[in-house]
């Protein structure tokens, strides 16, 4: 089950790749239509995130089995500036680049397991999971 | 020369695990092999310069064949290896002389690895910009159904470039053909994230300023779950999952409906 598979994000098209292999996957897990849509969503706006604000970074997608239940894991990583507020980061609204702000909490909702750590100037390794239900 | 070929060719036979001379026949494989072969001596024996024509001819057979660059570097650098082993064999070259060779051989090899390299990148770039092309006829054109009523069916994914051009063609649109309504199909936009649904917010205010109204419609089951659960606040528009419906509700909008009529 140790299975993982890559996508480095340079341009604005690896985010299409990055979904591409996220839907990929969740569909061969077994994850039905509106699952799979919310895990491209959030796939996407984690790639995004890492276009916007870091440049460059990768995002990793894993299969998951533990408990005799099968998940999905995708990590997002980058060496980008950091996030300075990660109370304002998680709050609907807030946005530094003139979007709607709803990209990481959203995230969270989509997802079953969320979590962030970031240090500033060092960067930022995000990682979300859904479970087969 | 006939040597360096046969060596050449056996040694690039074993190479085939790299699946490319698989699908092919041995008769294709030999003519390509000879063909490379020639080219490889041609610019060694005839004259100072590479037969530009003969390599771009290759260099389009060998991009249709789909052969990796890494194979046809391989390539080189093997037929370079055996005509060096030959010629040292044949006592053409003593070992003193080496550094001679060396220069000879850099001088024949590189332009010929430069030239292939580069048919490579710029048949890659021409099918990179064929793509884009091809993706910007794919997109966003403003289609009047009924008189003041256009529809703008979206297909595929929508990066910053083609919101731009979404944006710029339903503004233009909406002016020349006089829409009071503008339907919004998203059906075939594969993922709504923020960006997407942002665009999408920023079009309708757009075309809200000049006087016409916009309805977002197609939203798949999924899509209408994900866009709640992101939170994004579509308040502001009418939504409806088909077409279909949508056009009716343009036609309510503007005062008309889609009657039955008597048969004759």
């Amino acid at each position: 089950m140790d299975y993982r598979s890559s996508v480095e994000i340079y341009t604005e098209w690896d985010i299409v790749a990055a979904r591409q292999l996220g839907r990929n996957e969740a569909r061969k897990i077994g994850f039905g239509t509106v699952d799979q849509a919310r895990i491209t969503t959030a796939i996407s706006e984690l790639a995004r995130n890492i276009y916007l604000y870091a440049g460059k970074g990768k995002i990793e997608i894993e299969r998951l089995y533990e408990n005799g239940v099968f998940g999905i894991l995708i990590i997002a990583s980058d060496q980008g500036p950091g996030i300075a507020d990660m109370r304002k980061v998680m709050s609907d609204g807030f946005t530094t680049s003139g979007g709607l702000g709803a990209g990481m909490p959203g995230v969270r909702r989509l997802m079953d397991e969320f979590n962030v750590e970031s240090e500033l100037n060092v960067g930022t390794t995000i990682t979300a999971v859904k479970w087969l239900r | 020369m006939d040597e360096i070929i046969d060596q050449w060719q056996e040694q690039m036979q074993e190479e085939k695990g790299e699946l490319f001379f698989q699908y092919m026949s041995s008769e294709v494989v030999d003519k390509t092999s000879r063909q490379f072969a020639e080219l490889m001596t041609s610019n060694l024996l005839e004259s100072e310069t590479i037969n530009e024509e003969k390599l771009t001819d290759f260099a389009e057979k060998v991009v249709r064949f789909s052969w990796s660059i890494k194979f046809v570097n391989k390539a080189i650098d093997r037929f370079g290896q055996i005509a060096f082993n030959i010629l040292i064999e044949e006592k053409v070259i003593h070992t003193s002389e080496i550094k001679a060779y060396m220069d000879i051989y850099f001088e024949w090899i590189n332009p010929l690895r430069d030239s292939i390299v580069e048919a490579y990148s710029i048949e890659w770039e021409r099918t990179v910009n064929l793509q884009k092309i091809a993706l910007q006829e794919l997109s966003a054109s403003l289609i009047p159904v009924f008189e003041k009523i256009s529809v703008m069916p979206l297909v595929g994914t929508i990066d910053t470039e083609r919101a731009k051009l979404i944006m710029e063609n339903l503004l233009e649109g909406v002016v020349k053909q006089r829409s009071e309504v503008v339907l919004l199909d998203i059906t075939g936009v594969p993922v709504v994230d923020t960006m997407v649904a942002h665009h999408i917010i920023q079009a309708a205010d757009a075309v809200r300023l000049i006087g016409a109204k916009c309805m977002l419609v197609g939203i798949r089951p999924e899509i209408a779950q994900t866009i709640v659960t992101l939170g994004i606040d579509l308040n502001d528009f009418t939504t409806t999952s088909t077409l279909q419906r949508g056009m009716q509700e343009a036609l309510k909008l503007t005062n008309r409906k889609i009657v039955e009529g008597e048969s004759l």
